[in-house]
């Protein structure tokens, strides 16, 4: 037998080049379920809040249900709510994306409504005299100009989902987070930073590029300042 | 339906409130550590944030520590926590980590509540002749406290679920019962366990709710 080998693996360091290195294909599998996990969820949850926060909109008295169940939901722990959904999902990456819909919604709902609610009477009603019908009403004026709203929900979720899905390591299908839980039980200190560093790092970058998006789609906001 | 009955048998078995592993015990554990965590937490970011609200500066700092703190995994900081010499303190990488959840939301209502407090009637104070100190602590902290106690409770809340993740990490709390359930493949437990936390969620929320009813409201109309 040789002389185990003195590199930063095998002296357990926080910060190792070696486990980057070696360990690039599990890093890059679970970085690939992060995304998946993250971007699903809050994609089914836009799907989700945007129905729900025209209705709430259109509908004053559904406005009050539909915040109030959002609300409750999100109240719900994250390992609790995982655990919830087991019976119906059982232990899948399925009931991981479910329990971050039902988280994003709070965020979703609350911002689109909120941004649909800032339209300017004034504004509906010239749209409405230049014989605007409620759709074209809808999908060319009010959620134009909720725009700004919905975004910073919308980021606000995404970086809140990309968090939050570390902890579908219980289930074995939280991204990162499997790599982070697995690195607690046997104590590998190298796997643990590098993961929890790569989630930072995917929220920050998922933020700017939301950011980026707002920025592109929403140039009358530009206009206006310069 | 079958899961619910099971998981419905589970939390009426007088046996599993019992004990070390009782939901009594448990139930115990997650209320100290919310309690200190969000004791602490207060402590921490209330002088801060009103002492910068008063000021006016460092708004900026406030939000973009709340944007942070949200990017960062509670879990994570749990585990990295635990794997430092902190992690030989007992429950002490659960405190941290809670801690460091609870502060940006706490910083971000209450500099907020700070500054929204009508320009004005802060004017009118100073004209009266009030000092500094007068003014935050008659003035702006009066008018400022319903936000700065819907920072407390966002806080508490928040706190109350994500003290289970301590669990994950072998600390104590009602997180135990839904890990537990996991390891022993229990799926009425799991759910059980699921249900406490979540209702103990909602009682927290309830309470502060009645309280903000019943206080005086200080301050406003």
């Amino acid at each position: 037998m040789t002389a185990p080998p003195d590199d930063c693996l095998a002296r357990n360091e926080w910060i190792c080049g070696d486990y980057l290195s070696t360990r690039r294909h599990i890093l890059l599998d679970a970085v690939g379920q992060h995304l998946q996990l993250t971007v699903l969820s809050v994609l089914i949850g836009l799907a989700i809040a945007l129905p729900l926060a025209v209705l709430a909109r259109r509908w004053g008295w559904a406005a009050g249900p539909v915040l109030a169940v959002t609300t409750v939901l999100y109240t719900i722990p994250s390992l609790a709510m995982f655990s919830l959904l087991l019976p119906v999902y059982g232990l899948s990456a399925a009931l991981v994306v479910a329990g971050l819909v039902l988280y994003s919604l709070t965020l979703l709902v609350r911002n689109i409504l909120a941004g649909l609610r800032a339209v300017p009477e004034d504004t509906r009603q010239a749209a409405r005299g230049m014989g605007y019908g409620p759709v074209r009403l809808l999908l060319t004026v009010e959620l134009p100009l909720a725009l700004p709203a919905a975004m910073a929900g919308l980021r606000i979720a995404t970086v809140s989902a990309v968090s939050l899905a570390t902890v579908g390591a219980i289930v074995g299908f939280g991204g990162l987070g499997n790599l982070i839980y697995a690195g607690m039980n046997t104590y590998f200190k190298a796997q643990v930073l590098t993961a929890s560093v790569l989630c930072v790092v995917i929220a920050v970058a998922a933020d700017l590029l939301l950011l980026g998006i707002q920025w592109l789609i929403t140039p009358w906001t530009r206009a206006r300042r310069g | 339906m079958n899961t619910l009955t099971d998981a419905w048998n589970w939390l009426t078995d007088p046996a599993h409130w019992a004990g070390d592993d009782g939901v009594w015990h448990r139930l115990g554990q997650h209320l100290v550590l919310t309690v200190v965590c969000l004791v602490i937490s207060c402590l921490i970011a209330l002088p801060v944030a009103l002492v910068l609200g008063h000021l006016g500066r460092g708004g900026a700092l406030a939000v973009n520590i709340s944007n942070v703190g949200r990017a960062v995994p509670t879990f994570a900081v749990l585990v990295l926590l635990l794997l430092t010499p902190v992690g030989d303190w007992g429950e002490g990488p659960t405190v941290v980590a809670l801690v460091l959840f609870a502060v940006p939301p706490l910083l971000t209502n209450a500099y907020v509540g700070m500054r929204e407090v009508d320009r004005d009637v802060v004017r009118a104070a100073r004209g009266m002749g009030m000092t500094g100190r007068q003014l935050l602590w008659r003035v702006e902290a009066p008018l400022a406290m319903p936000m700065i106690m819907g920072g407390v409770r966002i806080a508490a809340v928040q706190l109350v679920a994500t003290a289970t993740i301590a669990a994950l990490a072998g600390g104590g709390g009602l997180g135990r019962i839904i890990t537990a359930g996991f390891n022993l493949a229990s799926t009425p437990q799991v759910v059980a366990g699921a249900v406490l936390v979540a209702v103990f969620a909602l009682l927290v929320e309830a309470v502060f709710e009645a309280a903000e009813r019943l206080l005086p409201r200080r301050g406003t109309r």
